[in-house]
């Protein structure tokens, strides 16, 4: 039979091959045999079973470290929690038996998780691994758990709790396939932090059964089904020559062809100076001032700005540093500007909107006078840049206000579609443009960042995102102005190709992502990149477009 | 009854670590502790559920409140807590 393939988002690289096991499916609540007879010992029982489950918990959460141990001592709390016993005892007074009185008071806390939404939303699912766990204790059962086949084996489920991720054995598991779940999932989290490849919201996955092998590409997202053993050692070879190339990749950006493209690395705090001033890359794609100016009652002075400015310039001597001034909004709020009431921040006054008014007008003088002063005493090449700019006028504002500075490179963010449009008119007032692509993301796709519900529309293959890159890669190429990525999708090197492929000049992501993108980028040439992007434009949705890009 | 209004100061707001630490604090007071947001129904500050439920982000403000003695001096110490930024370390 030809190997059948399904695609899901890879959030954790990394190929292997293994048979497949689900994770035991959670205990049937029986019949409700309600009312108890005796209510006081039903709750005894049940806080009983609470007790063990928070235990086991515990037990688990001292073997596990890290962001996992972090999120098992978090949950640990909750069967022991004051709120959950007294909904227990109402069940019970109402009628119920325990298993129901039990498993209904968790019920009702995750509904009004899921009702607060984001991140509490994908928190929710946790509820129900608790109440299943709760429920197996106090019926006896065994605890709902990960598969024991005796043999290495690819862990599939519908979606997974962090007391499940927590136990994985890498030795045993050698790759999570998750039905749901997103890129900022606890599977996504900690499946990244223990290096096993992760391919999360693959609904195809529902079909897998116990036993049938299956391939895993946490890079590209592709689960291939009964692959055979000749498909299964060409993508391992694969894996391993890429693998072999980060460890030899050094040195600027370059095309297989010999095309330069730039690798910057992005900056947003001082305590991160070193290791990014470290890093193997040509400079600051994306230099985050707003640590200058949250978490303070009144703005810092100019004198302020100046030597942190200089400081970061210092470390990063002869090479390029692109500042992005201050992106505060309703909600990065500052203490020291009003904001005025808005029910929409995303679409609010943020980024260079601040300088509607004469005080945010002033902050940002102030700003380019610090940024300017630090470049003159220094030897960085200062580029600076506006975020959320939206129209030609506000772009030929900004550049303007940086040449009164002394700041002769002055260039905006692309993360309003309405600027990707209108990119080869922003371009005549500026000297270079940056994609924010995950602004631009949720801007074009009408999908808030923070909810974890649209994680495929946020997934940076988005052709319609692809779409906005290339018009303003195209604008940059006519006018001979560079045009960067500084989001997230700069960092996935199979999409920085594609990227590149588009006419994008400089890619800037964290400084750990460097290695991966700069070997994909020296396996191809500039052509091969362009038919990668021409193959991914042509794609009728993102995952498509991952799967024709891989190919 | 005393009360402090505090504005979080974890940027990842009131859950996971900051809201544990919280949690676990109120939990230590000699006295009952209520957290809510301004105008709105309080709810017990020693039920990790009810606390994470508020869903409190960094920058926002929320009211304790705590009656009898040692109250003032619970607020206090809860008041540090939320307005540190548990996360950060």
């Amino acid at each position: 039979m030809t190997a059948a393939e399904m695609t899901g988002i890879g959030v954790s690289p990394g190929v292997a091959s293994a048979p497949a096991a689900r994770l035991a499916p959670p205990p049937a609540l029986p019949a409700d045999t309600g009312p108890e007879a005796d209510t006081g010992a039903a709750l005894a029982s049940a806080t009983a079973a609470l007790a063990a489950v928070a235990a086991d918990l515990e037990a688990r959460a001292e073997r596990a470290d890290g962001p996992a141990a972090e999120v098992l001592y978090a949950q640990a709390m909750i069967p022991e929690d004051p709120a959950l016993a007294d909904r227990i005892a109402q069940g019970l007074a109402e009628g119920r038996s325990a298993p129901h009185a039990l498993a209904g008071a968790f019920d009702s806390f995750k509904a009004s998780l899921e009702a607060a939404g984001g991140y509490l939303a994908e928190r929710a699912a946790d509820l129900d691994d608790l109440r299943d766990r709760a429920v197996a204790a106090l019926l006896g059962l065994p605890m709902p758990g990960l598969p024991d086949p005796g043999h290495p084996y690819v862990l599939v489920a519908r979606d997974l709790a962090p007391a499940d991720t927590a136990a994985l054995d890498p030795s045993t598991v050698v790759a999570v396939v998750t039905e749901q779940g997103g890129p900022t999932s606890h599977t996504a989290i900690l499946a990244k932090s223990m290096g096993l490849p992760a391919v999360v919201a693959c609904p195809d996955a529902a079909a897998l059964a116990d036993g049938v092998p299956v391939l895993v590409d946490g890079r590209t997202g592709l689960v291939a089904v009964d692959p055979g053993p000749e498909r299964v050692r060409r993508a391992l070879e694969g894996e391993a020559r890429r693998t072999e190339a980060l460890a030899g990749s050094r040195g600027p950006g370059r095309t297989a062809d010999g095309h330069a493209v730039q690798l910057l690395v992005n900056l947003g705090s001082p305590a991160d100076l070193d290791a990014a001033a470290a890093a193997d890359s040509e400079g600051v794609g994306l230099f985050r001032t707003e640590f200058l100016f949250l978490d303070r009652e009144t703005a810092p002075t100019v004198e302020e700005q100046t030597a942190a400015y200089a400081q970061v310039f210092a470390a990063f001597q002869g090479r390029k540093v692109v500042v992005r001034t201050l992106d505060a909004g309703a909600d990065k709020p500052l203490a020291f500007a009003d904001h005025g009431d808005e029910p929409n921040p995303a679409l609010g006054v943020r980024g260079i909107r601040l300088a509607r008014t004469a005080a945010g007008a002033a902050l940002l003088d102030d700003q380019l006078a610090a940024i300017g002063a630090a470049a003159t005493a220094g030897d960085a090449d200062v580029w600076v840049m506006a975020p959320m700019v939206a129209t030609q006028a506000e772009a030929r504002a900004f550049a303007a206000r940086c040449r009164d500075h002394g700041l002769d490179t002055a260039g905006t963010m692309i993360e309003v579609p309405a600027a990707a449009l209108r990119a080869a008119r922003i371009l005549d007032d500026c000297d270079f443009a940056s994609l924010g692509t995950n602004d631009l993301g949720q801007y074009a796709l009408a999908a808030d960042r923070m909810n974890g519900a649209l994680a495929d529309l946020l997934d940076p293959w988005q052709p319609a995102l692809l779409d906005l890159v290339s018009l303003a890669a195209e604008a940059g190429r006519e006018s001979g102005k560079p045009v960067g990525v500084c989001g997230e999708a700069a960092s996935d090197p199979l999409l920085a190709c594609v990227l590149v492929g588009l006419g994008v000049t400089s890619l800037s992501m964290a400084p750990s992502a460097i290695p991966a993108v700069r070997a994909e980028l020296a396996s191809r040439t500039l052509d091969e990149c362009a038919v990668l992007a021409a193959e991914a434009l042509h794609a009728d949705d993102a995952a498509e477009a991952r799967r024709r890009a891989a190919c | 009854m005393s009360e402090r209004t505090v504005v979080i100061g974890s940027k990842v707001g009131l859950h996971l670590r900051p809201a544990r630490l919280f949690v676990k604090a109120a939990k230590e007071q000699p006295v009952p502790v209520t957290i809510g947001r301004p105008g709105e129904e309080p709810v017990d500050a020693a039920s990790m559920l009810l606390v994470v439920s508020i869903g409190a982000k960094y920058g926002d403000e929320v009211v304790l409140r705590a009656e009898g003695e040692g109250a003032e001096a619970a607020l206090d110490a809860l008041a540090t807590v939320l307005a540190t930024d548990q996360d950060a370390e």
